[in-house]
């Protein structure tokens, strides 16, 4: 009863003290074990049911993975849970207390705060201003500043949330813009804290030293959310975990119960191989050969330095390297999105580097397909629907020209539907554009048009990042079948285990030169790890 | 060149920036909110019609005011309504905003006054009253200060004095208040607004609403104090200049300020000299009175250093996570 009317009680009175929502949270606490349930939440948009009678009770000062595949339907119900959409159905218990949150705002009322996958920051703001914005002091800056910049140096010492409350976030590296935003939701009191794919954008140590936040942060008593795909995460700090799939919950377990293959299992609706199969390669004649490469940036700065190597038909070359250490910058080259010196022979005649026969459609018509690292600046233009886009790069193919003066979209429409088919993309709908696939669909869509016109040279980059499980066994899987047909791959990741797993030989870069080459079976992760480093 | 000429130079040059100093504020709040507005020609133009108007029926220049504060408001919020609820293009709207004034104002003031889409002359009460400064004329005869304060400073209609007071009452509201860190968050990232729990819209809206109340005051004082009456068209192009000058200024007010008065010194300039001998070559009244718009050519084309625009600036805010 009491309950019941310390709950409306703060819903009505918005100039309610942060002190006494505070202590009022905590006495509902104590009467319940859970600081959150959602019990039969649906949501659909249009004709997309994107949560489908979804329940779950997080225990109270725990850290609470959901894992899932992309477009599951995690981000849809953490946006639920923050008032950003609004559920068809279904309630929301806080605390024990059935909860109404239609807007934002309610959500941080509710003690609820959100690390969203793509930061919500002011860039042009200093760290304290988006700390306060939307929950300011009084109507005047500077004391609300002034308060701020002491709960920061507070927050700072007791979690290891170190940001210069001053710097402009503009300057700021990832990592440190994902502290501010947790420093946010810590200055509006949230005692419950949802992460959307917080380490998609971090480096490993940055990724640890916010593994390190959050078990602080647990300590201190307060709830986790952690929405990732990425298992080894799962396992390595959170207490309990739920799976999705299309939109369903179809499991709780406690983590330390569980394996990455069960709940890889669970994620995708069936066994998962979360290593390649594959048989040696056989390589044949040798295809590409890259002598003295030589590139200088706009700045100067030297980003190849006299690389040479050669690739072999039906084999893969992988590229290992911490990003930024010219391996991105080689596959430009190569592509023929930036001229650079040196030479290169394709099956024995001359490759330009630079000049005027030197493009990425001089490349395709030598049969050297790219698939960029960066899908959305690079491999597809977003707005197109998904058949001008399969059609992008081989648009001057007599198939689709059969007359000069009008292209035959007809038939590019029923290309895509068969290159759909082939590569599983969901939906199959050539006449969607680009931006309303996941990002592992929009990548097949990518691989499909590369790979059907069956390149005798593929360039990859990055082909699995930001892409979920179910969508990497089956790309790695293409990857083999083209290899096994003959061609040869050069592949580009930052995933060592893709590289490890993928490659028949393996290449190291490091600071723009290639420190060594690698038999997969005879090597290891350490010793590429310091090869990576410069240091052998 | 004699001081005293100086002095006239300058006197007008005051009148000369007000409006523009009320419209490039105008643009400034709405532009920093992130609703971009080439309307303010349009909103001041309807307002100079309305306080004319309106002072003239009523033959009290302060209900004009009142009036053409109410249409320009009224003007901002039909901006806001299609630009911030339906998401429609800042630019398309702001334009017809300018079409629809440059008509309307012609064809209500031929059915009123019958004057050929003018106003009546307004005298008395109708116009905008000068203020003497306290101690103008005790002050008058006192080498140097005497010039600056009562031949430059002085003597000029209220609304001069409100646009000065606006530049810091602006940069205090954008930089130390509350309203402002929301506002300017509002034109950098909605979306950080958003998840702040605060409306968007709300403060698109507030934005919007105190551009049209600017520039209800940069139109009033256009008819009702630096000139006796409305003509057809009698902005000439203040409204876009503003918008220079906004540009000009980074979308900071104190540099709004500097640049509104270096438009109004040109203009100033152009009255008081019709022509100009320079080495021998005769400049012809034509060309004086072109400069302020070649200035206003030369900062849009980037001759004054990289401008850049508030980020979220003319896009409306979609939700997405």
């Amino acid at each position: 009863m009491i309950t019941a009317w310390t709950a409306s009680a703060r819903r009505s009175d918005p100039r309610m003290t942060q002190a006494q929502t505070q202590a009022m949270r905590q006495d509902t606490a104590a009467s319940n074990a859970f600081a959150i349930e959602l019990r039969g939440i649906s949501k659909a948009f249009g004709p997309v049911q994107a949560n489908k009678d979804i329940s779950i009770r997080v225990r109270r000062g725990t850290i609470h993975g959901i894992v899932g595949e992309n477009g599951a339907g995690k981000s849809t119900l953490m946006s639920i849970l923050y008032g950003f959409y609004r559920a068809d159905s279904g309630e929301i218990l806080i605390n024990g207390q059935q909860t109404d949150i239609p807007d934002s705002l309610s959500a941080i009322r509710a003690g609820v705060g959100m690390v969203f996958q793509h930061f919500k920051l002011v860039e042009n703001f200093t760290v304290l201003e988006n700390v306060i914005l939307g929950a300011e002091a009084g109507a005047m800056l500077r004391p609300s500043l002034a308060k701020a910049r002491g709960l920061l140096k507070d927050l700072a010492r007791e979690f290891e949330l170190n940001v210069d409350p001053d710097a402009l976030i503009e300057n700021l590296s990832v990592g440190h813009q994902q502290r501010v935003e947790i420093l946010k939701a810590l200055y509006r009191e949230a005692d419950i804290l949802i992460l959307d794919e917080p380490t998609g954008v971090l480096t490993p140590s940055e990724a640890d030293h916010l593994f390190r936040i959050l078990r602080g942060l647990k300590e201190q008593g307060k709830t986790i959310i952690l929405i990732t795909h990425k298992l080894r995460e799962i396992m390595d700090v959170t207490d309990e975990v739920s799976v999705m799939r299309r939109g369903e919950m179809v499991a709780t377990r406690t983590t330390s119960e569980t394996s990455p293959t069960e709940l890889a299992e669970l994620m995708v609706g069936r066994k998962v191989l979360l290593r390649v199969e594959k048989t040696p390669a056989m390589p044949g004649p040798e295809v590409l050969r890259v002598e003295g490469l030589r590139l200088v940036d706009a700045q100067g700065v030297e980003r190849l330095r006299s690389i040479g190597f050669a690739l072999r038909a039906g084999e893969i070359v992988g590229i290992a390297g911490v990003a930024g250490n010219g391996q991105s910058e080689l596959l430009e080259v190569l592509a023929g999105l930036r001229p650079a010196e040196g030479q290169a022979w394709m099956k024995g005649a001359p490759l330009p580097l630079s000049g005027p026969d030197c493009d990425a459609q001089a490349r395709r018509a030598r049969r050297i397909a790219h698939v960029p690292e960066d899908r959305h600046r690079r491999g597809l233009v977003l707005n197109f629907h998904a058949w001008e886009n399969t059609a992008l790069g081989y648009h001057n193919d007599d198939a689709y020209n059969p007359s000069p003066w009008k292209m035959d979209n007809a038939a590019i429409i029923r290309d895509t539907q068969a290159k759909m088919a082939a590569f599983d993309v969901r939906p199959p709908d050539p006449q969607l554009k680009a931006s309303g696939f996941s990002g592992g669909n929009q990548q097949k869509i990518v691989l499909a048009r590369e790979i059907e016109h069956t390149p005798e040279v593929l360039l990859v980059g990055q082909p699995t990042r930001g892409v979920d499980i179910g969508a990497i066994e089956f790309i790695h899987q293409r990857l083999i079948t083209l290899r096994d047909a003959g061609a040869a791959i050069l592949l580009v990741s930052v995933e060592l285990d893709e590289i490890l797993s993928l490659s028949d030989r393996i290449i190291v870069m490091f600071d723009g030169r290639i420190m060594g080459e690698r038999a997969p079976d005879q090597t290891n992760a350490q010793e590429l790890g310091l090869m990576m480093a410069g240091m052998a | 060149m004699d001081f005293m000429v100086l002095v006239q130079v300058l006197e007008s040059t005051m009148r000369l920036a007000t409006p523009l100093l009320f419209a490039c504020l105008a643009g400034l709040i709405s532009e920093r909110a992130g609703v971009f507005d080439i309307g303010l020609e349009g909103k001041m133009l309807v307002a100079a019609f309305m306080a004319a108007s309106i002072a003239f029926v009523s033959g009290n220049v302060w209900i004009g005011v009142a009036a053409a504060v109410g249409v320009s408001v009224a003007m901002s919020l039909m901006h806001g309504l299609a630009s911030i609820t339906f998401r429609g293009n800042q630019l398309i709207s702001g334009v017809a905003i300018n079409f629809l004034a440059a008509g309307i104002t012609v064809v209500i003031a031929q059915n009123w006054f019958r004057q050929g889409g003018r106003t009546p002359s307004l005298s008395g009460d109708a116009r905008m009253a000068r203020i003497d400064l306290p101690f103008a004329e005790a002050l008058r005869d006192v080498p140097v200060i005497g010039p600056i304060y009562h031949g430059i400073l002085s003597g000029h209609a209220l609304l001069v004095y409100v646009a000065l007071l606006c530049v810091p009452l602006t940069w205090f509201m954008l930089f130390r208040t509350r309203f402002g860190l929301r506002l300017r968050a509002v034109g950098e990232n909605p979306a950080a607004v958003d998840t702040a729990g605060v409306s968007v819209v709300g403060l698109r809206y507030g934005a919007v609403a105190i551009c049209g109340v600017l520039c209800g005051l940069a139109g009033a004082y256009l008819s009702t104090g630096l000139s006796a009456g409305f003509v057809k068209d009698m902005t000439a192009g203040r409204g876009f200049i503003a918008l220079a000058a906004m540009i000009f200024a980074k979308w900071r007010p104190w540099h709004a300020m500097g640049a509104v008065f270096l438009f109004g010194l040109l203009e100033a300039v152009a009255n008081r000299f019709q022509n100009i001998d320079i080495l021998g070559v005769n400049l012809p009244v034509q060309a004086m009175q072109a400069l302020p718009y070649i200035l206003t050519v030369v900062i849009l084309a980037g001759f004054v250093g990289k401008a850049i625009p508030p980020r979220a600036g003319g896009a409306a805010y979609v939700k997405e996570h």
